[in-house]
């Protein structure tokens, strides 16, 4: 290493890799340039910053002395799983440690009669699944990105997946959670049993973006896998009609194992890629999945066939086969990297709104599509209330990005104006930050700050990620005016 | 604001300003659960309604003093429930105490526990300081879960002001069985089915008889009833037996014995304990019902991977809650030193420290 003498921030580095190599060995400290610029980004590419070091603990009595190391030097941690995040969650620090936990990818133990998992926090979300496989078990949440994401990161975003709505998410999956405070302390939180006493910790940690706690060790639920699953596919030609279809399956007591609508700018890009057979003349269809006995299903499809009929639907097409099934899902799981072959880039939104304002927001978005001249197209885990708009842009354009980043921000703004939330699963990060400002009241935001406080008093812990501070709220100018209150009085104004 | 909100907000200003200790209730059909009742009275009856309920959005919006019989009749109107089957144990139950007690009935195993229906709250917090966290929707990530954290908090990070509760469909069918078998190959056979595609959606083992409840869909309930055998319970029978249960009616929990609540993983063997017990939940909830020493029932649950509520009576000092270990204990201290910084709500009502 050169030591330029004049640099502290350089010589800090030098002693934060010194101390980290006293309990790490040489090849799980990376401090140079070239070993480090693969670190510089998560999902969300368009944010890099190269990381001051990258730290691969082999197991938890190694992540437990980057800990004390960073704790004692006041040096801050950013923990990373595989780096799938598309919110900027792991997006590093210049001057602080990037904790990976890629190295602790270990199933500790798969419990077929307790019908749990134990596993590091490196393990694949999809890993866990094939572990269960031969058990006749699975677990649930399965993100897009459930080949390559981890499950310490889907902790971290409490990740959620196409089947929620049945399955519920991340927080309703995981029993407990082994993890290390930022002073390297071990805590656990929830137990193997279904509750544990206290306060429910393991809720709170879950979803915090790796700013509470870094996660050592998981135990996930694992659920029967179902002995059949059915898709309908149904056709509208009114994007409003297919979203009071949505409602309409729900209001007849039906909860599908999967309930997506994809518009047609979605079904076009996908056709070509995937040949699906989607209704190319639908301005929407629905996928409605059921699960569970052959006996069970078949009287589901039959009442959700029912009702897709009355409320409108032009097409129903129900798949035969399990290969049909996966077909007709082919377009939803491959509705990225088409969109990705139409357009140089797409930005992906995360907001979500109660199912009953979908055709509304919809046609919001197909204003917005006009209104900054850019093209749009929609898959949506309508069933959940999750929208995952694709604004198509060309990042070469400085103008296009700038017109696509105030297009996000119009639709995000409108989920929070119809009751909805800025992010459904993908989490703020640095992302969203700006849009918390206008979800939360400044009182709501200090209880964030308090509750960070409660776990990493010196802020340490994957700072400014998630929760703004007051100053950046100040800032952006959009503010939070809720129940008449003025936003930041305390704040001059001019 | 409303006018009985506004009350409610400053009497917790006023009780922080004068570090003077506030009880918050509603129905106090749970006095007996917890350590200390301490403080002047904050009842929270005044503040009741139902604030939104659309079937289509499977949510409920109330307030904390609504009747949990209320709101589980307006969902049962609708053909819909609460999944987490909270007890009542009493007539006059609110829903803000069902919340803030986070104790869920029978249908816990197959359905989750209140936290996992809880998508948002509004609250007032130890400042008095109305928040709103979460919200109608079920996914939510935006900044921390504080609304899941107030499920069993048992009022000591804030007053749970309104609640967001995600509602299911009611079951299309139900069927109870009952079959004779001792603990062991009870709690062999509960895991057993655990681990199949079956509607069990309800558990009791007490006494050398397993009752059982089957939930779904009609052919499914059939089917399952095919498989699993044993003689079916009348309707009428059944509802009365699980609200036997869910309310503590049975006359498992008559007696003098104080009932201790042992949750465990569901495949823990049968607890070397002296006393009667009934095991619920799939074998994740043991009840037990003795005059044994503290000790001796908190180490039988902590080896077996689980933790011992006094439930109900009993010498309290023992600690009705399972100790906490200290780096855990540590947060809970901070996190109450954080919302509640003059420490008047619910003191003492969860661990005598806070």
């Amino acid at each position: 290493m050169n030591v330029r003498m004049n640099d502290t921030a350089f010589l800090r580095k030098a002693e934060v890799v010194a101390r980290l190599r006293e309990r790490l060995p040489r090849e799980s400290v990376l401090f140079e340039e070239e070993d480090l610029r693969p670190w510089e980004c998560d999902g969300l590419s368009a944010y890099r910053m190269v990381p001051g070091v990258v730290a691969l603990p082999a197991g938890e009595e190694e992540a437990r002395h980057v800990l004390r190391v960073a704790h004692a030097l006041e040096v801050p941690v950013v923990a990373r799983g595989a780096g799938t995040g598309l919110s900027g969650g792991a997006y590093p620090i210049a001057d602080g440690v990037l904790l990976s936990l890629a190295k602790m990818k270990r199933i500790l133990s798969v419990d077929p009669a307790a019908r749990t998992a134990r596993v590091q926090p490196g393990v694949r979300n999809l890993a866990i699944s094939e572990a269960a496989a031969p058990y006749g078990l699975y677990y649930a949440p399965d993100p897009s990105s459930q080949i390559a994401c981890t499950i310490g990161g889907n902790v971290a975003e409490n990740a959620g997946g196409v089947h929620c709505l049945k399955y519920g998410l991340t927080v309703n999956n995981v029993l407990r959670v082994r993890g290390l405070t930022v002073e390297g302390e071990v805590v656990e939180l929830g137990a193997e049993a279904l509750d544990a006493p206290g306060y429910d910790l393991l809720a709170l940690v879950t979803g915090s973006e790796g700013m509470l706690a870094v996660v050592t060790e998981v135990t996930v639920k694992l659920v029967p896998k179902p002995e059949t699953a059915r898709v309908v596919m149904a056709s509208f030609d009114d994007l409003g009609r297919a979203g009071e279809a949505v409602a309409a399956v729900i209001a007849a007591g039906i909860i599908p194992a999967g309930l997506e609508m994809m518009d047609r700018p979605a079904t076009r890009a996908v056709e070509e890629f995937v040949h699906a057979g989607y209704d190319l003349e639908a301005a929407a269809i629905l996928l409605c999945e059921s699960d569970g006995t052959p006996e069970e299903v078949e009287e589901e499809i039959g009442r959700m066939t029912d009702v897709l009929t009355r409320a409108g639907a032009t097409a129903i097409r129900v798949s035969e086969s399990e290969a049909e099934r996966q077909r007709f899902w082919s377009g939803r799981k491959a509705a990225f990297p088409a969109v990705g072959r139409i357009s140089p880039d797409y930005y992906c939104m995360d907001g979500t709104i109660p199912r009953k304002r979908l055709g509304e927001v919809l046609a919001f978005i197909g204003a917005m599509e006009k209104k900054y001249g850019l093209r749009c197209p929609n898959v949506s885990p309508a069933g959940d209330g999750n929208l995952h708009p694709l604004i198509l842009f060309d990042g070469n354009d400085p103008d296009e990005l700038r017109r696509t980043e105030q297009f996000a921000s119009e639709v995000l703004q409108k989920c929070i104006e119809v009751g909805g939330t800025i992010t459904g699963e993908h989490g703020v990060g640095i992302e969203k930050i700006n849009e918390m400002c206008v979800q939360f009241s400044p009182e709501e935001l200090e209880t964030f700050r308090r509750v960070k406080r409660a776990f990493d008093p010196k802020g340490l812990l994957n700072p400014g990620k998630n929760i703004p501070t007051l100053h950046r709220c100040a800032e952006f100018g959009r503010m939070h005016v809720k129940r008449g209150a003025l936003p930041h009085p305390e704040l001059p104004r001019f | 604001m409303s006018d009985e909100l506004q009350r409610l907000a400053d009497s917790i200003r006023a009780a922080a300003a004068a570090r003077s200790p506030l009880r918050i209730r509603g129905g106090g059909t749970k006095d007996f659960y917890g350590q200390a009742l301490a403080g002047d009275l904050l009842d929270t009856r005044g503040y009741a309604g139902i604030v939104d309920y659309d079937p289509t959005e499977l949510y409920a919006t109330v307030r904390a003093g609504t009747p949990l019989a209320a709101l589980e009749a307006a969902l049962g109107e609708r053909g819909q429930m609460l999944a987490f089957e909270p007890p009542r144990f009493a007539p006059g139950g609110t829903v803000g105490g069902a919340v803030a007690s986070g104790l869920a009935g029978p249908r816990r195993q197959a359905a989750g526990g209140v936290r996992d229906f809880v998508l948002g709250v509004r609250m007032l917090d130890g400042r008095g300081d109305d928040l709103f966290f979460g919200g109608q929707v079920m996914k939510n990530v935006a900044g921390y879960d504080v609304s899941r954290l107030m499920a069993g908090a048992m009022g000591t990070l804030g007053l749970i002001l309104e609640v967001t509760l995600k509602v299911l469909p009611r079951p299309a069918a139900e069927a109870t069985l009952r079959l004779e078998m001792p603990e062991d190959r009870a709690l062999e056979t509960l895991n057993r089915w655990g681990g199949k595609p079956l509607p069990v959606s309800a558990s009791a083992w007490s006494g050398g008889e397993l009752t059982v409840r089957l939930s779904g869909a009609a052919a499914a309930v059939r089917a399952a009833r095919g498989k699993l055998g044993g003689e079916a319970m009348d309707a009428d029978a059944a509802a009365r037996f699980w609200e036997g249960i869910r309310d503590h009616r049975d006359p498992f929990f008559a007696g003098d014995e104080p009932p201790w609540r042992i949750s465990v993983p569901s495949t823990a063997a049968a607890l070397p304990l002296p006393g009667d017990q009934m095991i619920e939940w799939g074998g994740a909830l043991r009840w037990l019902r003795t005059q044994a020493d503290a000790r001796l029932v908190r180490d039988a649950a902590s080896k077996a991977g689980g933790h011992a509520t006094l439930f109900r009576g009993g010498d309290k000092s023992v600690g009705v809650f399972h100790p906490l270990a200290a780096a855990v204990a540590r947060l809970h201290r901070n996190l109450k030193a954080e919302l509640d910084p003059a420490g008047i709500l619910n003191r003492g009502r969860m661990y005598a420290d806070f």
